[in-house]
């Protein structure tokens, strides 16, 4: 299978742009400037099916096509490495590993939406990519990849690394935003949408890493070798996270489509010990959780959601019989309770809630009222909430509790551990 | 402009109108916390969760504009059952300690739960702790974190109103909480208690001072500048024993799109106090009381032998733009058309005060524009304060006015000695008062009815709360006294009467009439 977004990955000193440039580095952005006008650049993008692999899964073209260029606002292209999603860790990858290729994805999106100016938001945690992109970058303005008049041509463009401060919800776009301009990360009420009123007011495309990275090869070799890859609505290929209990955990690039079964047993070794699956969360830990009997799922956005569960960010978690759902619930509800942004009342209050219970329950203190309550709980935070954050308490610990309802009884029945 | 259905009714209103708006219009209220209408929309609260045909999710009222043919409905079962679950999360957190709690009776938590929660507990946790409670945060206000359900109206009011920027909304989950990043002392934070829906910021002025359900309300207007602020008097109606039998309790400001909107400011606020304290409650003649017949005879008397002797440019009167238009026209038929040719003024020299740029006005006294219409004064307050301290004036007649620190102690004692009689008609006790030779107690604002014309000439009806006190009578009261006994009855019944008779004689006021100036005023001719 030809790897595309994790191409350079291992290869020595794959970061620098002396390497980049040994495989067609920039090529695809000087295709791009020179011989396409900016609306045939987001018509490719749009026949290639690349779909935002962030999470929500919106096809990247067609969101690029919403920004209106009539506007005479400055409009900008926000890059969305907040990565702070459970169990993801690609796009760290892309950061460390081959930078150049975000950058040039940065250049043709730029391009194409009218836009002369980058925002990289990095997950502040992240130091060690803060300083491999910026340094990445300091090359690339050296090389005039960056900076006025780029590669000869009449475009110019900047871009700027912004670290962010450790919360989750500011890897949702518009607490991103909010916090990229100085404030607290809060989810902006829509519409409006970034496109039409974003950064400081103006139009802005907000992508993930892996979904820009993917740009220069589209550009490359076509919107339909793209599309090829995947399957009938996902185009590409898609770097899935994988940990917990398998022999291999990691991050694999595989075609959108592939089967969680493959990806465990095939590629990450299966379960350790001879041990056996006992659930596995495949996109990040906001997604609800499967059950063996589910893993023959295709990993793709539409397949996941047609059973109830969703691609997320392509963090698989898997966890083995030796594992206890109620703690593993309870460790979910905590991170929720922790990063809730407290904007809104349900998921303030509620988050918190349904901790409480939930850890109550783990401990073995609760009596049955508080199991009968929690789904009830849960279910009136999702839906009513300014973001998708509030949703996720609701999919994520219901999952829990409605799969593994047996576990949450036996500890109040028996006051003790099943395992 | 869209048409649409809420609850079954039909209404039109502006396209960009939101739900919430419309529903205002219709008379349907939606519940809400953070939504206030001279604030941005916030959207956090979740409480005015409205259905609206053809949309899967329930949308929030608040921030959802109008569409031609929405139907909306707020008390479907789906509503109503979001609106439990909303009230439900808000109180996870809050103290149930209503008994104990100052905004128990006002408190939209208590409100709505009574009319939307009604709900069994299902809380077994221990609530989370929050650091701040009755705790000081500036010259006026006391912050509550546990009670404050976090709407941030108070952080919107004082970013976008005041734009001093104190509160803030601080950490995350459910250990938020408003703070402030400074004392919270500019001149309109008694606001954030009035748009506080919730026990969480209340005001040092008031607290503990009186549950709210032993208030009345009485809609009255702001006498402390010519901004003339719409305002509601709130007093103790049943409980005279309470308090130092002060009567008024607090000022609230009242809605007027035109003139305050939804604000007042503090010094108009806390200026109430003098209602109640350091009165003057009965006519006073040298070092006695008298009555009201013996206190009139003293003035007609002498007001007479000026008739005789054809002297009644040896009248001077300094009338108030403190006085409502009623009194002020009462004052100008007896002084200057009774009594023809005595000298009437209202311009003391006072010197302007402070001001900004929203409600605060230099010109520190509610009706100067009425005083200058209705008065058309053609004497100098000056010239018959000169006048009498020289003894070139008979009869000194004061409206209100500290002669003393006006004009100085020295002039006030020359004017005792010069003048035959001097007398001083207000409310309250100054400096003054022991050198005039009488003194009549004449009510407050609060205690009137009438009208004020504000710096924008908006002509604004005041209504009296409550009698006024001791022996107090209202101005134009005292003046139509004095007017029958010297043989010119006036025939005013009431205020009323008085401000017919302005209207079908004088210009600018034509065509007004109590009724037609309702509420909100209207503006001079």
């Amino acid at each position: 299978m030809e790897k595309i977004v994790s191409r350079h990955f291992g290869q020595k000193n794959s970061h620098r742009l002396e390497n980049y440039l040994k495989d067609n580095g920039y090529e695809a952005a000087r295709k791009a400037l020179t011989q396409m006008t900016g609306a045939q650049v987001i018509d490719e993008v749009k026949k290639s099916n690349l779909r935002g692999l962030g999470g929500a899964g919106f096809p990247t073209g067609t969101k690029w096509s919403f920004i209106p260029q009539a506007n005479p606002k400055p409009k900008y292209l926000v890059i969305n490495a907040d990565e702070g999603e459970p169990g993801t860790f690609k796009d760290k990858y892309i950061l460390e590993q081959d930078p150049h290729a975000l950058l040039e994805g940065i250049i043709i999106t730029c391009y194409a939406i009218g836009s002369h100016k980058a925002y990289i938001y990095i997950r502040g945690e992240y130091i060690k990519s803060l300083e491999i992109v910026q340094a990445a970058i300091d090359e690339a303005y050296k090389g005039k990849y960056l900076g006025k008049g780029i590669m000869g041509t009449g475009f110019d463009i900047d871009v700027v690394v912004h670290p962010g401060a450790g919360a989750y919800i500011c890897g949702e776009e518009t607490a991103l935003l909010e916090s990229l301009e100085g404030k607290k990360g809060f989810p902006r009420l829509k519409p409006p949408f970034p496109a039409v009123v974003g950064l400081f007011g103006c139009p802005t495309v907000i992508n993930n890493v892996e979904t820009i990275a993917c740009v220069p090869p589209i550009i490359n070799k076509g919107a339909e070798w793209y599309a090829k890859l995947g399957n009938e609505k996902n185009g590409g290929n898609r770097l899935f996270c994988i940990s917990g209990h398998v022999v291999k955990p990691g991050v694999y690039e595989l075609p959108n489509g592939t089967t969680l079964r493959e990806i465990i047993y095939d590629h990450a070794g299966g379960i350790p010990n001879g041990r056996k699956l006992k659930a596995v969360i495949p996109g990040g830990i906001s997604a609800p959780i499967l059950t063996p009997d589910q893993i023959d799922v295709k990993m793709d956005f539409d397949s996941l959601k047609s059973i109830g569960s969703m691609a997320g960010s392509g963090g698989i978690i898997v966890m083995d019989d030796t594992t206890d759902m109620v703690w593993a619930a309870m460790i979910a509800a905590r991170f929720f309770a922790l990063e809730s942004c407290g904007q809104c009342s349900p998921c303030r209050e509620g988050s918190g809630w349904v901790y409480r219970n939930v850890k109550r329950l783990n401990e073995g203190h609760a009596r049955p009222h508080d199991l009968n309550n929690l789904p009830g709980i849960v279910n009136n935070i999702g839906g009513n909430t300014i973001c998708a954050f509030g949703d996720a308490v609701t999919m994520s610990v219901g999952s829990y509790v409605s799969k593994f309802r047996s576990e949450f009884e036996a500890k109040i029945q028996e006051r003790v551990c099943q395992i | 402009m869209p048409n649409l259905i809420i609850d079954g009714k039909q209404v039109e209103v502006p396209a960009g109108t939101t739900i919430i708006q419309a529903a205002d219009k219709l008379g349907i209220d939606i519940p809400r916390y953070c939504y206030h209408p001279a604030l941005p929309v916030a959207g956090n609260c979740r409480i005015c969760m409205v259905e609206i045909e053809k949309q899967p999710k329930l949308q929030i009222a608040c921030y959802t504009p109008v569409a031609e043919g929405m139907v909306v409905k707020t008390n479907s079962p789906k509503v109503i059952e979001v609106r439990k679950s909303i009230l439900e999360f808000l109180l996870v957190n809050h103290p149930v300690d209503c008994p104990v709690c100052d905004q128990a009776g006002e408190c939209k938590l208590q409100d709505y739960y009574m009319e939307h929660g009604q709900y069994d507990s299902r809380l077994s946790d221990v609530k989370v702790k929050k650091e701040k409670k009755a705790f000081s945060i500036g010259p006026t206000i006391m912050l509550d974190q546990e009670r404050c359900i976090l709407c941030t109206r108070c952080v919107r009011f004082t970013d976008n109103i005041t734009k001093t920027h104190e509160f803030g909304m601080f950490s995350r989950g459910d250990h938020s909480q408003i703070d402030v990043s400074k004392q919270l002392d500019n001149d309109y934070s008694g606001n954030v208690a009035d748009i506080c829906p919730v026990g969480a910021l209340t005001d040092k002025d008031f607290r503990f001072k009186c549950r709210v359900w032993y208030l009345a309300q009485t809609k009255s207007v702001c006498p402390g500048c010519s901004m003339g602020c719409n305002i509601t008097v709130e007093w103790d109606k049943s409980r005279p024993h309470q308090h130092k039998k002060a009567r008024v309790m607090r000022l609230k400001p009242r809605h007027n799109p035109d003139v305050n909107d939804y604000w007042m400011c503090d010094k108009g606020r806390y200026n109430y106090h003098f209602i109640d304290d350091n009165r003057i409650q009965h006519p006073q003649l040298k070092d006695d009381f008298v009555s009201w017949d013996q206190a009139t005879d003293t003035i007609v008397t002498v007001l007479k032998s000026i008739q005789k002797s054809n002297n009644t440019n040896r009248i001077g009167v300094l009338a108030s733009a403190q006085l409502t238009n009623e009194d002020l026209f009462v004052i100008r038929k007896f002084f200057k058309e009774t009594l023809k040719g005595a000298m009437v003024d209202f311009r003391v020299p006072e010197g302007p005060g402070e001001k900004d740029d929203f409600l605060i006005k230099a010109d520190k006294n509610p009706n100067t524009a009425g005083a200058s219409s209705i008065l058309q004064a053609d004497a100098d307050a000056g010239e018959i304060v000169q006048k009498a301290k020289h003894g070139e004036i008979d009869l000194l007649y004061v409206f209100g006015h500290d002669l003393v620190k006006l004009f100085g102690k020295e002039t006030v004692e020359q004017i005792a000695k010069k003048v035959k009689l001097f007398v001083y008609q207000g409310s309250n006790v100054n400096a003054t008062c022991s050198y005039a030779h009488l003194n009549l107690p004449s009510s407050v604002y609060a205690e009137k009815e009438g009208t004020f014309t504000n710096c924008q000439k908006r002509v604004q009806r005041i209504w009296p709360a409550f009698l006024p006190l001791g022996e107090a009578k209202g101005d134009w009261e005292i003046i139509s006294l004095l007017s029958a006994k010297l043989g010119s009855p006036m025939t005013y019944q009431n205020s009323q009467a008085i401000f017919k008779d302005i209207a079908a004689t004088m210009a600018p006021f034509t065509e007004m009439s109590y009724e037609k100036l309702g509420d909100k005023g209207m503006l001079l001719k």
